[in-house]
């Protein structure tokens, strides 16, 4: 499904400033992988999200979906298949236009941009009854601007958006970091419903450790660009934090519990 | 004064083409485009070229249009492949395009005064149906004594400007037109949507000075001559236009501020026209003057609101006392 291969990413190169964001990465996803990532700040998650979805080009290694090399197929190409959402609530959504207009962009992600008008009758109601499954009262609200709306909101809608037309994979970067602990929730178990209801191939970065072994089938941990630790289906159901961190102790050398968010 | 007005709403809503290019560019695309400028001579320069080399006014304008659509076309290119910030892309295409509007006509002037253009046919038609007769015997009727020359322009300006809004309407709401939206307003979220950003940049700039080369390349025909001065100016006039419009009559929807943006290129001329009939204003003083409009429509909302606002909680203080007292 997702195959990444060897990728390599290295920023400000030959500077002080040197940054090994990814040393020969790979990682292989099966279809309907509920991947989640952990690790702490500047292990290069974001970075294996953004070499995923193609707003950065890997300095070697390839990419491949559904065995196809996407390595080099720009961002616009490849969002065809890949559905995001950011950390930010802004970033998701277009704010100076509707609920519904902004629907019907996301509709548009894997077919062809025609002349034909964007919000239609049948539309409507189809928006509509997404929004429902939100139960956040969005469906009456289809032309109110999404400026206006609070960021959990957004958040809910921009997951909506990211995965309402089935993307073959889902990214989600730490998307529920800018929320309230209890629109946090609430976004995370709409989360875990949605890629349960579509079946999406998803990976999910998180600072939230319990989040990280709420959700998902399989786990991985990241520490200075490399994957470090790696544990799938049964053996992810017995992770506790407390494991983690020993795990983490144990192949690092060193504690990895100053960054107090790690905890959730 | 009847005549003098009536002559600013006829420019004006020619001129509102131009500011609907503006507010393509600067409100939808957030993209400040100085190419107007350059491109609304472009699009006067090859109307009045083609019209004196003998071409129907018709195609003549059609190619204006043409032409300005390319213009923007290059601006955006600039921009999205040379990485060129967008204030410096359009200033290098107006110097550009000023030499190549002077090669276009060869020197700095084309009169077209014994020309056949669409307003001398619009004119005649006019006069032909009777349209003229039956609304120069209203306007007298009312007590008018001094009347316009033919209502035909008039009309005819309305019904172009009209369509051009209506185009626009409709552009900005099909599937194309919310991913030029979504450009303009959250680059990231719409590239993550499958959108080429690059080439809806190209394309709205494009459709932005076909809009203006096609009102310059009518001012030029209702003017009776193309300048190659013209253009000077013209991007703080549709500036003033976008902005006053929205600030009487608000952005609500597409549809009203498209209408906002007509209404704002009208009010600009008729607020011109009324300047330049004060004693001591001259036609020199004219950029003077539509600074100042500029700067009244930009702080004098603010100023309203402020107060609104502070009346409303003076009000809320009042209350409150009442409530305590
Ligand atoms: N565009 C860039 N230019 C320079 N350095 C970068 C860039 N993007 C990321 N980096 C660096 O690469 C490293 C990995 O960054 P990345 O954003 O992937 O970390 P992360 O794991 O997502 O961290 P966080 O938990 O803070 O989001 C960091 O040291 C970061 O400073
Ligand atoms: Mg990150």
């Amino acid at each position: 499904m997702l195959t990444l291969k060897d990728v390599s990413i290295t920023f400000n190169e030959g500077t002080l400033d040197e940054k090994k964001a990814l040393q020969r990465t790979n990682l292989m996803l099966n279809s309907g992988d509920f991947l989640t990532v952990i690790g702490s700040n500047g292990a290069g998650k974001s970075t294996l999200m953004n070499i995923t979805s193609g707003s950065l080009l890997p300095d070697v290694g390839n990419v491949y979906i559904e065995n196809k090399d996407v390595t080099f197929i720009p961002e616009y190409k490849r969002s065809h298949y890949i559905g995001r959402v950011f950390q930010d609530p802004m970033a998701g959504t277009a704010p100076n236009m509707t609920i519904e207009e902004n629907l019907a962009i996301a509709y548009s992600r894997n077919k062809r941009r025609t002349l034909r008008f964007g919000v239609n009758k049948k539309r409507k109601q189809m928006f509509k009854e997404y929004l429902e499954t939100l139960h956040l009262g969005l469906e009456n609200r289809l032309t109110a601007k999404v400026g206006l709306l609070s960021g959990g909101e957004r958040q809910a809608l921009s997951l909506l958006m990211a995965t309402f037309t089935e993307p073959n994979i889902l990214l989600l970067d730490e998307h529920t970091a800018a929320l309230d602990p209890s629109r946090a929730e609430m976004i995370t178990n709409l989360t875990g419903d949605i890629v349960k209801k579509y079946e999406l191939t998803t990976i999910m970065v998180t600072h939230n450790m319990q989040q990280a072994l709420d959700l998902g089938n399989r786990l991985i941990m990241m520490d200075k660009g490399q994957i470090i630790l790696d544990v799938a289906g049964k053996e992810k159901n017995q992770l506790t934090i407390e494991k983690l961190l020993n795990e983490f102790q144990r192949i690092r050398g060193t504690d990895m519990v100053n960054d107090r968010a790690l905890l959730g | 004064m009847f005549i003098s007005i009536f002559g600013s709403i006829e420019a004006g809503i020619f001129y509102a083409i131009m500011a609907l290019g503006v507010y393509l560019s600067f409100r939808v695309l957030d993209f400040p485009d100085l190419t107007v400028d350059g491109s609304f001579v472009t699009g006067a320069a090859i109307a009045a070229m083609l019209i004196v080399s003998g071409y129907n006014p018709l195609i003549a304008t059609v190619i204006a249009i043409l032409a300005g659509f390319l213009a923007g076309c290059i601006t955006g290119l600039l921009h999205t492949k040379g990485k060129i910030n967008p204030l410096l892309s359009g200033i290098l295409m107006m110097i550009a395009l000023y030499s190549i509007n002077l090669r276009i006509m060869g020197r700095s002037n084309i009169p077209l005064l014994s020309q056949e253009t669409i307003m001398t046919k619009i004119s005649q038609l006019s006069e032909r149906i009777g349209f003229d007769q039956v609304m120069s015997s209203l306007f007298t009727s009312l007590g008018f004594t001094h009347l316009p020359r033919t209502f035909g322009i008039v009309i005819f300006a309305a019904v172009v400007t009209l369509l051009i809004k209506f185009l626009a309407d409709y552009l900005l709401k099909t599937e194309v037109g919310l991913a030029l939206r979504a450009t303009g307003d959250n680059k990231k979220m719409i590239r993550s949507f499958s959108a080429n950003t690059d080439n809806l940049t190209i394309f709205g700039l494009g459709i932005s000075n076909a809009f203006v080369a096609l009102s310059g390349a009518l001012i030029a025909q209702y003017g009776g001559f193309a300048d190659i001065g013209m253009g000077i100016g013209m991007i703080i006039i549709g500036l003033a236009s976008v902005i006053i419009g929205e600030a009487l009559f608000g952005t609500k929807t597409i549809a009203i501020t498209t209408l906002a943006v007509i209404g704002g290129a009208i009010i600009y001329r008729i607020v011109v026209t009324l300047a330049l009939r004060v004693e001591f204003l001259e036609t020199g003083d004219l950029k003077l003057i539509t600074a100042v409009i500029v700067i009244t429509a930009l702080v004098a909302p603010k100023i309203i609101d402020n107060f609104k606002e502070k009346q409303r909680r003076k009000r809320k203080r009042t209350e409150q006392m009442k409530v305590a007292g």
